[in-house]
C-alpha cells in the first residue's frame, strides 16, 4: 500500500471521514448556540445536556416505544425541542432584563440537573444503539461506513438549510431584524416574545438532533454532551457567532483540523482546538467571522 | 452606610470569624474544617473578578488543580523537568534538580506557577468580555485538563498519592491535622487580607469602575486591560494558593481539582454567598462544603441538587446569602436615618 506524507491512507482518510463527523456536530450544535444567543443574548450551557436528551430520546423510543431510528430522527428534536420551549418559558425568560452572565449561570444549572438526573437512573457506563444502515463500501483508498456517510450529509444539508432560511426567507428576514432591534419588531405587530421561545425550540431541536444522530457512532451516555459542549464554545469563540455560515464552516474545519492532528501528532488531538482558540483570540479576537464591537 | 462605618464593620465581623476559627476545631474535625477553609480561599479568589471586576471566569479550576498538583510534585519529588524545543532536534528536557520540598516551599511554588498560568491564560481571556470571557476561561481550563491527563508528574487517574507533610522551616510538625489546622487557618487569614486590601485600595476602586463602566473607565485615562490583567493574576494567584493548600491537607492532587466540575462548583459558592459581598463566598463555601458532606450518600443525587440551587439562586436569590443580609440592614439603616434626612441633619447617603 502507498503512503501519504509518511501515513498509510487508510489511517489519514479514515481520521478525515472520523474529523469530519465530529466537525457535523461542532456545526450543529455551535448553529443552534449562535441562533439562540443572536436572539436572546444568552448563552445556553444546557446545549450539551441537550444533545444528550436528544440520543436518550432516541435510545428510549426505540426501547420503550419500538420506534426505529428514522422516526426518532423526526420525534426526538420535537419532543426535546418542547421541553425546550418549556424552559424558556419557566425559567430563562426571566432572566431577559438582567446581565446576560445569569443566564449562563442558570442554563448551567439546569445542565447539572439534567445530568444528574440521567446519570442516577442510567448510570455512566453507556447504552449501545444499533447502526440503521450497517455496511458499507471500499473506496479503493479506504473503506466508508454508509452511516458515517450519511451523518456528514444530512448534517451538512440541515446546516444548509438553517442557513437559507435564516438568511433568505421572509420569517428569517424577521428573526434577523429581531435580533438587531426587537422593540422595533415588536412595534410592527410582530409577537417578538413567542419568536423567542420557538427559536429557543428550535436550537434545542438542532442540539437534540445531532444528539440523534450520534446515537449509533458513539454510545448513549449520560456525560457524552459535558465535554462535547466545552469544545463548541471553542468553536463558537474561533467562528465568533456573527454569521450563521461562519458558525458551519468553523465547526467542519474545525472537526477536520482536529481528525488530522490525531493522525500527525496524537498527544495534541485533545488540546488542538484550544489551542487553534487562543491564536484566533490574540489575532483576531473578534472570532473569525465575528463583528468587531 | 458610610465606608468607614462599612469597614470598621467588616474588620468586627472578620475577627469574630477568626477567634471562631481559633476555637473550633476542638469541636468540628478539624480536616473538614481545613476543607472549607480551602475552598473558602478559592471562592474568594474567584469572587475578586466576578465581584469587583465583573469578569465571570468558568475555568478557575485550573489554577486551583494545577498548583496542587506542583505543590505535591515539590513535596513529594522536588525535581523539576521542563520541556523546550530546539530547532532541529526537537524536545529536550530541562531538568532542575531540587530536593522534595517543605510544605511553605512547596506551597510557594505552587502559589508562582498558578500566578504565572494566570498571566497566561489572563492575557488571551481579556480580549474578550462577559459570556466570551467565561467561554474562552471555560475552554481554556479544560485544556490545562487534557494537558493534566497526559503529563507524567500528575500520575493520570492516580493523582499525587501521600505528598509528604514535612516540619515546616524544618522545625514545626505538622505531622498531625491539628496543629496543621492552624497553618491552613493562618493561609486563609492571609489571602483574604490581600483580597480584602486589593479591593479597598486605590486599584480596587478602578476595577470597581471598570466593573460599572468599562468605556468608561477606559475615557477616563486607565489602562483597563492592564488593570483586568493584574487583577486575574491576583486572583489565579490566590485560588493557587487555596489548592495548593488543599492538596497538603489531603496529602493528595488528583484530576478531580481540574474539571471543569470544580470550576463550576467555585461559581456555585460564590453566588449563593453573595457575589461582590466580602463574606459571602466564604460563606457560601462552608455551607456547599456542608452540604456535600451530608449528601455524600445520596451520589448522583447531590449534582441534581447543585444545579437546583444554581437556578434557584439564580431566579430568586440573586444576591446571595450575605448579599440579601446586607440589603436588609441597609434598609433598616436607612428607615432609621429618614426622619433625620427630613430636617437636614444626616450626611448624604454614601
Amino acid at each position: 500500500m502507498f503512503e501519504l506524507i509518511g501515513v498509510p491512507p487508510q489511517a489519514l482518510f479514515g481520521q478525515l471521514l472520523l474529523g469530519l463527523i465530529n466537525g457535523a456536530f461542532y456545526a450543529l450544535l455551535s448553529l443552534g448556540l449562535a441562533v439562540i444567543f443572536g436572539l436572546m443574548n444568552v448563552i445556553n450551557f444546557t446545549h450539551g445536556a441537550q444533545y444528550m436528551m436528544g440520543a436518550f430520546c432516541a435510545w428510549m423510543l426505540l426501547t420503550y416505544v419500538g420506534i426505529p431510528y428514522w422516526g426518532a430522527l423526526v420525534l426526538a428534536p420535537i419532543i426535546i425541542g418542547l421541553t425546550g420551549v418549556l424552559i424558556e418559558r419557566l425559567f430563562i425568560s426571566r432572566l431577559y432584563h438582567l446581565d446576560h452572565l445569569y443566564g449562563l449561570l442558570l442554563t448551567f444549572g439546569l445542565a447539572l440537573i439534567v445530568e444528574g438526573l440521567f446519570r442516577r437512573e442510567y448510570g455512566i457506563s453507556g447504552l449501545p444503539y444499533s447502526n440503521p444502515i450497517p455496511g458499507g463500501t471500499n473506496l479503493g483508498f479506504m473503506f466508508l461506513p454508509w452511516y458515517r456517510g450519511w451523518v456528514v450529509v444530512f448534517s451538512l444539508t440541515v446546516c444548509l438549510a438553517t442557513w437559507f432560511v435564516i438568511e433568505k426567507t421572509q420569517l428569517g428576514a424577521y428573526l434577523r431584524a429581531a435580533t438587531e432591534r426587537p422593540d422595533l419588531v415588536q412595534a410592527f405587530g410582530i409577537n417578538v416574545p413567542r419568536m423567542i421561545t420557538l427559536t429557543y425550540g428550535f436550537g434545542v431541536g438542532l442540539a437534540a438532533l445531532a444528539g440523534v444522530l450520534a446515537a449509533p457512532i458513539y454510545s448513549v451516555n449520560p456525560v457524552m454532551g459535558a465535554n462535547l459542549i466545552i469544545v463548541v464554545f471553542a468553536v463558537v469563540v474561533i467562528g465568533g457567532m456573527g454569521s450563521i455560515m461562519g458558525s458551519i464552516v468553523t465547526g467542519f474545519g474545525v472537526g477536520v483540523i482536529e481528525g488530522l492532528t490525531k493522525v500527525f501528532y496524537p498527544e495534541a488531538s485533545n488540546t488542538v482546538i484550544f489551542i487553534i482558540m487562543a491564536v484566533v483570540l490574540m489575532l483576531r479576537p473578534q472570532g473569525l467571522f465575528g463583528t468587531p464591537r | 452606610m458610610t465606608m468607614e462605618r462599612a469597614r470598621s464593620w467588616d474588620l468586627t465581623v472578620f475577627a469574630a470569624l477568626v477567634a471562631l476559627g481559633l476555637l473550633a476545631p476542638l469541636v468540628v474535625y478539624p480536616v473538614f474544617l481545613m476543607k472549607v477553609l480551602c475552598f473558602a480561599l478559592f471562592a474568594c479568589a474567584f469572587n475578586l473578578l466576578i465581584g469587583y471586576v465583573g469578569l465571570l471566569s468558568f475555568g478557575h479550576a485550573m489554577f486551583f488543580g494545577f498548583a496542587a498538583y506542583v505543590t505535591g510534585h515539590l513535596a513529594k519529588v522536588g525535581t523539576v523537568s521542563l520541556p523546550f524545543g530546539l530547532p532541529f532536534l526537537g524536545w529536550r528536557w530541562l531538568v532542575i534538580p531540587i530536593p522534595p520540598l517543605t510544605p511553605e516551599l512547596a506551597i510557594l511554588g505552587g502559589v508562582l506557577v498558578a500566578a504565572l498560568l494566570g498571566l497566561i491564560v489572563g492575557a488571551i481571556a481579556i480580549r474578550r468580555q462577559g459570556i466570551y470571557f467565561a467561554m474562552v476561561t471555560l475552554a481554556l481550563a479544560q485544556m490545562v485538563f487534557f494537558l493534566c491527563v497526559q503529563a507524567k508528574f500528575t500520575g493520570g487517574e492516580d493523582g499525587i498519592q501521600a505528598i509528604p507533610r514535612r516540619p515546616i522551616l524544618g522545625a514545626l510538625d505538622v505531622g498531625n491535622d491539628f496543629t496543621f489546622y492552624y497553618v491552613v487557618l493562618a493561609i486563609f487569614c492571609a489571602g483574604f487580607l490581600i483580597i480584602y486590601r486589593t479591593i479597598h485600595s486605590p486599584f480596587g476602586q478602578v476595577l470597581k469602575a471598570i466593573r460599572e463602566n468599562e468605556a468608561r473607565a477606559i475615557s477616563l485615562g486607565y489602562a483597563v486591560s492592564r488593570f483586568k490583567l493584574i487583577a486575574f493574576v491576583i486572583s489565579a494567584a490566590l485560588a493557587g494558593l487555596a489548592g495548593a493548600t488543599k492538596a497538603m491537607v489531603f496529602q493528595l492532587a488528583s484530576l478531580t481539582d481540574v474539571t471543569w466540575q470544580m470550576s463550576g462548583e467555585v461559581v456555585l459558592m460564590t453566588l449563593v454567598g453573595g457575589m461582590g459581598t466580602v463574606f459571602g463566598p466564604a460563606v457560601g463555601a462552608a455551607i456547599i462544603i456542608w452540604m456535600q458532606n451530608y449528601l455524600a450518600g445520596f451520589g448522583e443525587w447531590v449534582l441534581v441538587i447543585q444545579g437546583a440551587i444554581f437556578v434557584v439562586a439564580v431566579l430568586v436569590f440573586r444576591r446571595g446569602i450575605v448579599g440579601e443580609l446586607v440589603a436588609f440592614v441597609r434598609r433598616r439603616t436607612a428607615k432609621a436615618e429618614e426622619p433625620a434626612a427630613a430636617i437636614g441633619l444626616a450626611k448624604p447617603a454614601a
